[in-house]
């Protein structure tokens, strides 16, 4: 049967089979659509089958992946028909063609209730299948309470009672008020009592969102879950069809066993009991068999039931029946299989206990590390770097170094980032660690970041005993041909602070360092130049006696990039030129790099980033923050492990009283070789990433003083060394505010304010997002406090300050927020009267002995509260003419615009929920927008804006807001000239930042670079 | 939850679209593209399952036609996989040995069965029975 029933339709899908190329087939669908558009243009008396017709075609070329911009209206309109035919083609082809956001489905709402309250049973699955597809928010709020009627109604067939389920579960994910909690705890412990397969499957779903949200209504369906599962793992009453390759649904199992997952516990012995029972005859009685589909079908039951498992935390003994099936997974050929044995592997790093036994399958992770498909790389990967400990780094680091050659590149930047990082944190010695960063450059220079080569020369400059050895290093890889830019700067850096450790050796005095590092200028980038000029400078100044041969090459160097177009090299050709010329001053000023001030590892930080990243985007579904198997966490979550947190290459600490007497030393009597920084002297700048500053790209910056008031940002990981240090340096500062936000607060409110969810606040600590849902005069706001750091946040607080306008209820803040914690505050915010003010987030938290407290802006302003609404001519003239003048309607001149484009400004408005209605104002010039404001003293209201611009001057416009409300007019009224007039600041301004203590910088520490470059050449 | 199926052919043809989640149109064409080219060229003996952005894209290929779900990353895949072979016995049963041509054909049946099985993004109806007899219900009312 190849033929569709519809001549026409097939003739056409005929003609575009057979069309010889693309060409040819956009001709005939070309001609195709505009015979359609004509047909709906002109001839208003279509049969409802030509309609029907008409649509299906569109459908099918719209599936072609042709752009279709008309017709949606006539597929809309087909779901009104009268007859099935006609009324099925509309309710497809609409669902295919427009999402939940277009404005077309609005129309439908009214058909598509009919439908559902109908007596026709064909007709309401329509309109159920429809919403559940594609309802938005809109038909959440008013179709739930007739969805929800035909679910429970005992006169409906299951038929339409599953399409009523699932569809009642699209609308609660659109907006979970339409569920009332209370009613809804017995209702679902009843659904669960269904005995037809296809309504308990789709309320199964419907529970698992449920509970995902809030278990805690839901427990008595808990033992209900249990007597489903135990109902189809003894297959007891199931109907033949229901059971798949002998399976009774492994789908139903499968849902039914996640359900329980959400559940913290389970408290009944008697519950528990059964459920093991039940979990044990699924784990031993789980068998490979030759059939595929009855193979993935039991072993999907396989694994949903060990995630369960780990989930209950079960005896000792069952979770080493878990690995060990495992171990066995992982070691069979099915990829499928072995990729999930590896995945469920890595979730299990997170039970206690059982690290060691994984640590026995290490060979076999190994193997799937080189398995010719990727998805199951990845998951090695994964599950190597989680098990990474101190006992297995050298194995394991070497094992991804020699993968590192032959990884495709899709890997080979995660690859060496977490190399990187398990070598810095689990290097038994120092060597070790320099050793596997080299070959990481060596083997993949171009995926190594600068974080890693910045962070290897951190060690080195920290490390006296280190240097020779890196020096050596550095000295043997020049000899290779053809190497990476990226070696060529670390290799020049590190001989050029220390090749004078090794000038007995051969091949390693001044000149032959020096020459075979010129070798390599002519193939790099501008960016390595600079390097290699300090190198140049370095060894010049460690050149004891002068040799004139070599001073003569060198400064011939300097002279030729005297003259640079970059201005990087160029200065610093001028300055070395200078000062090389001043004899004993150049030992002074181009003396050693100072050690470096502790810090916490940039990778780490870049890891923990991503990580937050990821638990951002999981805020919405806890789930998959629980369960990712994100290998960092992993790490993370096992100090017991025998791994400090901290970085085992913890650094030599600098004693405090020498660091002391060097800086002041050099801070006051000679600048030493901070005279030369070119480092941008914006001490109030927090700097985001502090490894930036090593090179940046300048090879010799001032000493760690002039950056100690940022260091301190870094919360360092070793607390006690550096705050002695800060007190001594400056004792003002001891207890101010030193960890810095993370990019700017103020752009993240502004940002807030045009959507309902992202990041309100960071800093090194802690990460502050949010979510809102608005309903008229309502608010539901959740902020997300989430730990970054490996120590718990204590003393927590958060007090609301609101305006007098807004209700606000936060729910209770908890005092401590475990290490790598997130946890959700909910925020009711209801609007009692217009009013621009902003609430005040006062919030406040302490990391180690540092205290933070910052006060920040909720985005709940004025604009949340709006509904955009269109309006149509007809209805607006009357109203604008009705509010005749002051105080209902104002007019203001606004000045001071910032330039924007017509459209742009159309944006900016439809943006802030005032709804642009083009076409009103018959001047192009003008803008006429409406919104309705909901208030619990206005109730809903109607907002109707004019805005006259000046095409000659766009910094200037006439503005006329109406409503029926006064306040409202004038509150609407300066809330959009604040929008209007707003310039984004950077930061800095007073509204940036609202940070209550700003960080005092050591008065005596920062010392202007230029200044003290004068005062050296005059 | 599924965010969205896809049926396509060796070269990249979509034969069906099916969107749980709000997608642009420029999007939509941008992911069946995407997961296409990231479907087509994987070896018979690799897995069934690839990441895909922030998802999981699960896929089986039967003959010259591509099956692709696409599920959150914590759902489960080998169920998700045994679906989508469950919804092409439906469619060898109703169309009696389905082949590509049918599937072109008769792509508003295709899109008719689909509504049936899966809704919301969830499995709606496991039966094979009771889909294939709905079915012919609705065809009665044609």
């Amino acid at each position: 049967m190849a033929l569709s029933g519809m001549r026409g339709l097939s003739v056409f899908i005929s003609d575009v089979r057979n069309c010889q190329n693309k060409e040819q087939e956009r001709l005939r669908v070309d001609k195709e659509l505009g015979n359609i558009r004509t047909r709906f243009k002109t001839e208003k008396g279509l049969t409802p089958y030509e309609k029907k017709k008409y649509v299906w075609k569109m459908l099918y070329i719209y599936m072609l992946g042709y752009d279709v911009d008309f017709g949606h209206m006539e597929a809309v309109s087909l779901i009104s028909a009268p007859k099935y035919p006609e009324k099925q083609v509309g309710y497809i082809v609409t669902s295919c063609l427009l999402n939940e956001n277009h404005d077309f489905l609005r129309l439908a709402i009214n058909a598509v209730r009919n439908d559902i309250i109908g007596r026709n049973e064909t007709f309401q699955c329509l309109a159920l299948t429809l919403v559940g597809n594609i309802g938005g928010r809109e038909f959440a709020e008013s179709l739930a309470p007739d969805v929800q009627k035909l679910l429970f109604s005992s006169s409906c067939r299951p038929l339409v009672r599953k399409k009523a389920a699932l569809c009642l579960l699209r609308l609660y994910r659109k907006n979970p008020d339409v569920i009332n909690v209370d009613g809804w705890s017995d209702r679902m412990a009843q659904l669960l009592d269904e005995r037809d397969l296809g309504v308990l499957t789709s309320s199964m779903s419907l529970l698992v969102a449920f509970v995902a949200n809030n278990h805690d209504a839901y427990w008595s369906s808990l033992p209900k879950c249990v007597k489903v599962l135990e109902r189809l793992a003894r297959n007891q009453d199931i109907p033949q069809e229901y059971t798949y390759y002998g399976i009774p649904s492994p789908w139903l199992q499968v849902k039914t066993m996640r359900a329980l997952q959400y559940f913290p516990t389970i408290e009944d012995p008697n519950t528990r009991r059964s459920l093991f029972e039940v979990l044990q005859r699924i784990l031993m009685g789980t068998d490979v068999v030759k059939n595929v589909n009855k193979n993935n079908a039991s072993h999907a039951v396989l694994f949903e039931a060990l995630a369960l498992v780990m989930h209950l935390d079960a005896e000792k003994e069952m979770m080493s029946q878990c690995v060990a099936l495992l171990g066995k997974f992982i070691a069979v050929r099915e990829p499928n299989i072995r990729y999930l044995g590896l995945e469920n592997m890595t979730r299990m790093l997170m039970v206690s206990d059982v690290q060691d036994i994984i640590k026995r399958h290490q060979a076999q992770i190994i193997t799937s590390l080189k398995d010719p498909d990727i998805s199951i790389r990845r998951r090695a990967l994964d599950l190597l770097y989680g098990m990474c400990d101190v006992s297995n780094a050298k194995d394991i680091v070497e094992e991804l170094l020699q993968y590192l050659s032959s990884a495709d590149f899709a890997m080979r930047e995660e690859l060496s980032l977490k190399a990187a990082i398990l070598a810095e944190k689990f290097a038994p010695d120092l060597s070790w660690y320099v050793d596997v960063i080299l070959q990481l450059i060596d083997k993949a220079g171009d995926f190594v970041s600068d974080d890693i080569w910045f962070r290897v020369v951190q060690f080195v400059t920290n490390n006296e005993d280190l240097q020779p050895y890196a020096a050596v290093k550095a000295r043997e890889y020049l000899d290779k041909p053809a190497i990476h830019e990226t070696m060529v700067k670390v290799s020049a850096y590190i001989l050029g602070e220390y090749s004078h450790l090794l000038a007995r050796r051969p091949g390693c005095s001044p000149k032959e360092i020096f020459s075979i590092i010129h070798e390599k200028l002519p193939t790099v980038s501008t960016s390595t130049i600079p390097i290699l000029l300090s190198t140049y400078a370095k060894i010049l100044m460690h050149t004891q006696p002068p040799e004139p041969e070599l001073q003569n090459q060198i400064w011939a160097i300097f002279r030729k990039y005297e003259s640079c177009i970059d201005a990087e090299i160029q200065q610093r050709a001028v300055e070395y030129i200078t000062l090389s010329r001043k004899g004993a001053a150049l030992v002074d000023i181009m003396a050693e790099m100072p050690k470096f001030p502790e810090r916490q590892s940039a990778l780490l930080k870049k890891a923990e980033n991503t990580e937050a990243d990821t638990a951002e985007q999981s805020a919405l579904k806890i789930r998959a923050m629980q369960q990712s198997s994100n290998a960092l966490v992993v790490t993370d979550h096992h100090p017991a492990n025998g791994t400090p947190p901290v970085s085992q290459l913890a650094m030599v600490k600098i004693p405090s009283i020498s660091s002391v007497d060097h800086n002041t030393a050099d801070q006051v009597v000679t600048p030493e070789n901070g005279a030369l920084s070119v480092v941008d002297p914006q001490p109030s700048e927090p700097s985001v990433d502090l490894l930036g500053d090593l090179l940046g790209p300048l090879a010799i910056e001032g000493p760690p003083a002039a950056t100690r008031s940022e260091d301190n940002s870094v919360s360092g990981v070793d607390g006690s060394s550096y705050v002695d240090e800060a007190l001594a340096l400056a004792p003002v500062g001891e207890d101010a505010n030193t960890i810095q936000p993370i990019g700017s607060t103020a752009e993240r409110f502004h940002a807030l304010l045009l959507k309902d969810s992202g990041v309100l606040y960071e800093d090194p600590c802690i990460q502050i997002g949010i979510k809102a849902e608005w309903r008229a005069h309502q608010g539901r706001l959740v902020l997300f406090l989430g730990n970054k750091n490996t120590a718990p946040l204590v003393s927590v607080q958060a007090l609301i300050m609101p305006p007098s306008h807004l209700k606000i209820e936060l729910s209770v803040v908890p005092e401590t927020i475990p290490p790598r914690a997130q946890v959700q505050c909910p925020l009711e915010v209801i609007n009692l009267c217009p009013s621009r003010d902003v609430a005040v987030l006062d919030f406040s938290y302490k990391f180690g002995t540092q205290g933070v407290n910052v006060k920040l802006r909720l985005p709940a302003l004025l604009n949340k509260f709006l509904q955009p609404m269109s309006v149509s001519a007809e209805e607006f003239f009357p109203q604008w003419r009705s509010l005749s003048g002051p105080p209902l309607k104002l007019q203001d001149v606004v000045r001071g615009v910032r330039p924007m484009s017509l459209s742009e400004m159309a944006n900016l408005f439809n943006n802030f929920r005032l709804l642009v209605c083009p076409g009103l104002d018959p001047n192009p010039n003008n803008l006429i927008a409406s919104t309705t404001f909901y208030s619990e003293s206005t109730r809903a209201m109607l907002c109707l804006i004019r805005i006259e611009t000046d095409p000659a001057d766009r910094t200037q416009l006439r503005m006329t807001v109406a409503s029926g409300d006064p306040t409202l007019t004038y509150e609407l009224k300066e809330f959009i000239k604040e929008q209007l007039v707003y310039i984004p600041t950077t930061s800095g301004g007073p509204t940036a930042a609202p940070l209550q203590a700003q960080p005092t910088s050591p008065p005596t520490t920062v010392s202007d670079p230029g200044d003290i470059l004068a005062g050296l050449l005059h | 939850m599924i965010r969205f199926i896809l049926l396509q052919n060796r070269q990249g043809k979509t034969r069906l679209a099916k969107y749980y989640i709000p997608l642009e149109e420029s999007e939509k064409h941008k992911v069946e593209f995407e997961v296409h080219r990231l479907v087509v060229n994987r070896d018979p003996k690799f897995t069934n399952f690839v990441e895909f952005r922030t998802h999981k894209v699960i896929y089986r290929r039967y003959a010259g036609l591509f099956f692709s779900l696409c599920v959150d990353i914590t759902d489960n895949e080998l169920a998700y996989l045994e679906s989508i072979h469950l919804f092409v016995e439906i469619l060898d049963h109703f169309f009696s040995n389905v082949c590509e041509l049918d599937l072109v054909f008769n792509f508003h049946k295709v899109y008719l069965i689909l509504d049936e099985f899966i809704l919301a993004g969830e499995l709606q109806e496991t039966s094979k029975r009771a889909i294939i007899e709905r079915m012919g219900e609705l065809e009665k009312l044609e």
